[in-house]
């Protein structure tokens, strides 16, 4: 275990490493530009060479990405042009109420898409698993900017009961968060349930399902004892990986419904070539997502008894 | 072939490729069938079914600059269907590539080719494009790039494994022990056995790149503005969805119905080809 684990984190250590590498590549590479960048087109010539040698970026491309990770692993992240505000204090506010809106979403998400998942997967091609598949994959299809307005003409514009933007202008309002809730809820939920009906359609389908149902196990102990411990393992590391979709459609999300999260930061950041802020969102961002991928590789292999930890290293 | 036929008896799949079709349909004969050029300007914002000044129907309305979002929404799906299957070509071309040379060569080459993929699949794919296209610019050829840094990772992955899997077969032992060239092991012997699982991830992949074009275009990083693209259409349209929700709902629709008719499609065939091995 403790070899996997290291080995493991070693690999993550690389990524996060690379990705810090492309991520300084493609935004500093061209030292002139950043300068452009940072202190605005209308500078002059000579102010912008100031400002580059102050900024040490006369060094070679290497030594400034280093002196730069250095800074970035100390947390210092520098300050926003687009927000005039120091990226590490701006990054807490916006991710904190990402967090409350992704947290909501997840929150619904999963208990929903177990029940109608297992609901479905008990009984294979029954009218139900039908029903519910059709409905899950209906729901997926549906763009985010799509069901945003679609939902947005039903509760905004036709019943008139839900208020259209989320910026929160005058303290935090729950109902603010009510369509930008559902509108990640529909187009995650689905996904999840497919992986659960699948799940547990492969385990209804073993012998030893078979042999408790004519031992006079009743359906709800078969489904409740045997069945459903087996069938939680895949899906659950399904859900740890669906992170990396949820942060995309969030961010959609918020900025259709203006909600000033961490999407919002990073599209405004993007919009207005605020280098600094991009930064350290882009590697916040896959921070997040490698810190999931660990988890979800823990919890297969501690869930699953059947997992050995040679028999990865072999495979791999 | 032969699943397709299989998968076209359920309805549900029947569906989906019928509303593939329509769409295809929409790209391929545009011109003829769009009543009003996309690009000109008549009577802006017009409600659905509203007189048009040559005696004809706005059967969806105008948008802002009078333009007839009908036409609009059919030349659209020749953007959307030309741009996401070269974007989904090109990323399937390097994804199989990578995949193929991986799982057969293993390695070093393997563990190069695995660990770039890790990397890029490290990123929300979103925040990839909009990083990409953000840096290159908005233009379609610069879409393409992104979907393909983006996708062909994951493709990647699936030919990988598959490769892995077929290579270990007696008949491709038999090839190479016969002095055949590795790239025809790679093309004649691996890859047609991987086909299958192919086709049904290619079927969403192209969905998901729809979605993924429309998506950029919404947040205003799509295909430059005259284009007639759903996506985009969405995004002008918005600042008005509540007075105008015409100008924003049928995109909606537009792109919804074809993701549907691909996933539908997709998990037709993803039957098919499971019962058809399991006989």
């Amino acid at each position: 275990m403790a070899r996997f684990l290291l080995a493991r984190l070693g690999e993550v250590f690389g990524v996060m490493l690379s990705v810090s590498f492309l991520i300084y590549l493609v935004l500093e590479h061209n030292a002139a530009d950043v300068a452009v960048k940072v202190i605005g087109q209308y500078s002059t010539e000579a102010q912008r060479a100031l400002w580059l040698s102050e900024n040490g970026y006369d060094a070679p491309f290497v030594q400034r990405y280093f002196a730069w990770l250095w800074r970035f692993v100390r947390g210092e992240w520098g300050s926003s042009t687009h927000y005039r505000e120091f990226v590490a204090v701006l990054l807490p506010q916006y991710l904190s109420r990402t967090a409350i809106l992704a947290g909501t979403a997840f929150g619904i998400i999963v208990p929903l898409a177990f029940t109608f998942g297992i609901a479905a997967g008990v009984r294979e091609g029954s009218i139900a698993d039908r029903v519910i598949s059709f409905i899950a994959v209906g729901t997926t299809s549906i763009p985010e900017f799509a069901s945003a307005v679609f939902l947005s003409a039903i509760f905004v514009f036709w019943l008139g009961i839900l208020p259209g933007a989320s910026m929160m202008t005058s303290g935090f309002e729950w109902p603010q968060l009510v369509l930008p809730v559902m509108v990640i809820v529909l187009y995650d939920f689905g996904y999840v349930a497919r992986m659960v009906r699948a799940a547990m359609a492969e385990v209804m389908a073993q012998p030893y399902i078979r042999t408790a149902l004519m031992k006079g196990a009743s359906p709800a102990r078969i489904v409740f004892r045997h069945a459903l411990r087996n069938a939680l393992v895949a899906p659950i590391t399904v859900i740890m990986l669906q992170i990396p979709w949820l942060i995309s459609g969030v961010l959609v999300t918020e900025v259709f419904f203006a909600y000033k999260g961490f999407g919002t930061l990073l599209y405004q950041a993007c919009l207005n070539s605020d280098v600094a802020l991009i930064e350290a969102c882009a590697m916040t961002s896959v921070f997040v997502i490698v810190t999931t991928q660990l988890i979800s590789d823990l919890l297969y292999t501690t869930l699953n008894p059947r997992i050995r930890f040679g028999i990865r290293k072999g495979e791999a | 072939m032969r699943n397709l036929g299989r998968a076209l008896r359920r309805p549900a799949a029947a569906i989906g490729f019928a509303m593939v079709s329509v769409w295809v349909a929409c790209a391929l004969f545009a011109p003829w069938l769009a009543p009003y050029d996309p690009l000109k300007s008549q009577v802006p914002l017009q409600f659905p079914f509203d007189r048009a000044p040559d005696g004809g129907h706005f059967w969806l309305g105008t948008d802002l600059l009078g333009r007839d979002i009908l036409s609009r929404l059919i030349h659209g799906a020749r953007t959307v269907v030309f741009w996401a299957g070269l974007a989904a070509s090109s990323a399937y071309i390097v994804g199989i590539t990578g995949g193929l040379c991986a799982g057969f060569y293993r390695g070093i080459t393997d563990r190069v080719l695995s660990f770039l993929a890790n990397v890029v699949l490290s990123f929300p794919v979103l925040v990839l494009y909009i990083l990409i296209i953000v840096t290159l610019g908005a233009s379609g050829l610069n879409i393409v790039l992104a979907v393909t840094f983006a996708s062909a990772p994951a493709i990647f992955r699936i030919v990988r494994a598959l490769s892995i899997d077929i290579a270990s077969r007696d008949f491709v032992s038999a090839a190479i022990t016969q002095g055949e060239n590795a790239v025809r092991i790679m093309l004649v012997d691996i890859l047609p056995n991987a086909t299958g699982p192919l086709v049904v991830d290619a079927c969403l992949r192209l969905g998901y790149i729809a979605i993924t074009i429309g998506t950029l275009g919404f947040l205003g990083l799509g295909l430059p503005p005259p284009t007639p693209d759903w996506g985009g259409m969405v995004n002008e349209g918005r600042g008005m969805a509540m007075v105008f929700p015409h100008l924003v709902v049928f995109p909606c629709i537009a792109i919804s119905s074809l993701m549907l008719g691909l996933s539908l499609l997709a998990d037709g065939l993803r039957e098919a080809s499971r019962s058809g091995s399991r006989a």
